[in-house]
């Protein structure tokens, strides 16, 4: 096998921007622009009488196929806040991790609960400043000493507060299940039934959502991340055979066996001191 | 699957209308309040008018990201300006400082935009800060993509020395004849009265606002005649 010398660019500080020339030159060339891939994804929340309650999906996919059937969506700040992420898988795990972070620091500096205003400026900030580039659409919610707070924040760093929102793919699916059943003080049943139907309402009407429910109630109280709190879509077909292939359904070319003790040197070294 | 979602990834734009009067004694702003994500209406109940400092606010249009970072940036400079002072801003240094941000971003920003308010040395005043960054005193002006079919009508209607009933209902009647017109604006109407007591907003939902088409008066629907008729013919060969 031939070793590559592979020389790597440098590395600059800051977004390279270097592959969106080189994909407007190919598209001006007549080339198809380049695709990438993304979560098709329901994310939702509301408000209801004594707190939030976040939803999502468990489908990740790349391109057509599922790359994960069972991934969670409702990432956490504090704990007292949660975020449901839509977008590239990446970049809205990065950016919920670096909040999170930053806001745990923020506490220890303070002595004080998060506030989801702090969560949602510094998330606002970083995505207005790579220009829409960081492909993060947002469901923030979260219950602190100001009250309950529910934002949907856009990938340009755009940030709308409302009683209840939905964001990607299946977000339309999702909206007209709010739209018709939303109203003013709910009961924590009646909420979680509601996002659970909006949920549903993605995973069945949207290709880019399915599998599982996933449920985050939020309240002065404290927090119940509920876990597939509803699965839609159990796998009902089970092969009769079983899915174990006992030695010698493969046919074996050839053996080779290689004792490990002759390429490896064991040394006793001295115990670690403090 | 992506390229035919591509207006569901289109930026959060206000299509908008907005507005500000100037009457006697100070200002009224309006806006209506959808938020447009390519045809999508992501929030049909958005507040346009953000308060920059207690006697200062603006209206925004455009793009929503770029109008909220730079109202959030106004709002901070002007805090401490306002305790570096000693006393409110002036409208006039509050449009300037929206002006400066708008004009030295110009090929990044995409933004017009309205500040209104009142201060005790010139009363009310409205300046338009519209894309590109020019920054000019008006008596009257409006912005977005509803302001197009306001033109005519604000020359004929606005006139000198209003009082504040006439220049909120003249702003309210604005802002529904856009909304009749325009598809990128919508929802309801918000109203901003400034003048030396204070604040106060309102709110005119749909059922509140003037309607500029006849209503279809109701008739029979086609479901209601298949049920209530005939039974259709059948075929008995």
């Amino acid at each position: 096998m031939a070793k590559a010398d592979v020389k790597l660019p440098q590395m600059q500080s800051g977004f390279d921007f270097g592959l969106c020339r080189r994909n407007d030159m190919l598209v001006k060339q007549g080339g198809k622009p380049a695709k990438f891939l993304k979560t098709g994804t329901t994310i939702v929340g509301l408000v209801y009488k004594d707190g939030v309650i976040l939803g999502a999906d468990t489908r990740a996919t790349e391109g057509e196929i599922v790359a994960d059937k069972n991934c969670e969506k409702i990432h956490y700040i504090a704990p007292n806040i949660y975020c449901c992420g839509a977008g590239t898988a990446a970049d809205t795990e990065a950016v919920t991790d670096m909040v999170s972070s930053q806001l745990e620091l923020h506490r220890y500096a303070t002595g004080r609960e998060s506030r989801v205003v702090t969560a949602l400026t510094i998330l606002k900030s970083h995505l207005f400043s790579y220009k829409g580039y960081v492909s993060a659409a947002l469901v923030l919610g979260g219950v602190d000493i100001t009250g309950p707070h529910l934002h949907a924040v856009y990938p340009h760093g755009s940030t709308d507060t409302l009683p209840f929102a939905t964001m990607g793919s299946g977000s339309l699916a999702a909206m007209s299940i709010f739209e018709s059943g939303y109203k003013e003080d709910l009961t924590r049943e009646e909420g979680m039934e509601l996002v659970s139907a909006a949920i549903c309402a993605g995973i069945f009407n949207d290709l880019g959502s399915g599998s599982n429910v996933d449920l985050c109630v939020i309240t002065k109280g404290g927090k119940e991340y509920l876990r597939n709190y509803k699965k839609p879509n159990p796998r009902t077909y089970i092969r009769e055979k079983g899915y174990s292939f006992a030695k010698g359904h493969t046919q074996v070319l050839s053996t080779t066996i290689v004792p490990l003790k002759d390429k490896v040197t064991i040394i006793e070294g001295e115990a670690m001191e403090e | 699957m992506e390229n035919d979602m591509g207006w569901m990834n289109a930026p959060h734009s206000m299509g908008t209308t907005i507005i500000a009067v100037q009457y006697k004694d100070g200002v009224v702003l309006g806006a209506d309040s959808r938020t447009t994500t390519g045809v999508y209406v992501a929030n049909r109940a958005s507040d346009k008018i953000t308060q920059l400092t207690d006697n200062v606010y603006l209206c925004r249009s455009g793009s929503a990201a770029d109008s909220q970072i730079v109202s959030d940036y106004v709002r901070y400079f002007l805090h401490q300006h306002t305790i570096q002072l000693g006393r409110p801003a002036t409208v006039k240094t509050v449009a300037k400082l929206i002006r400066e941000l708008s004009y030295q971003n110009k090929s990044n920003l995409e933004a017009g935009l309205i500040v209104a308010g009142w201060d005790k040395y010139e009363g009310g005043s409205v300046y338009g800060v519209p894309l590109g960054g020019t920054m000019l005193q008006l008596p009257f002006t409006t912005g977005g993509s509803g302001s197009a079919y306001l033109y005519g009508f604000l020359d004929q209607a606005w006139k000198d020395s209003l009082t504040k009933e006439e220049a909120e209902d003249l702003v309210v009647k604005a802002v529904s004849l856009a909304i009749a017109r325009d598809g990128a604006s919508g929802g309801v109407v918000r109203t901003v009265i400034i003048n030396s007591e204070g604040v106060k907003r309102n709110f005119y939902a749909g059922d509140k606002l003037p309607t500029w088409y006849e209503e279809i008066a109701p008739g029979i629907s086609p479901l209601e005649s298949l049920l209530s008729g005939p039974a259709p013919m059948v075929d008995t060969r």
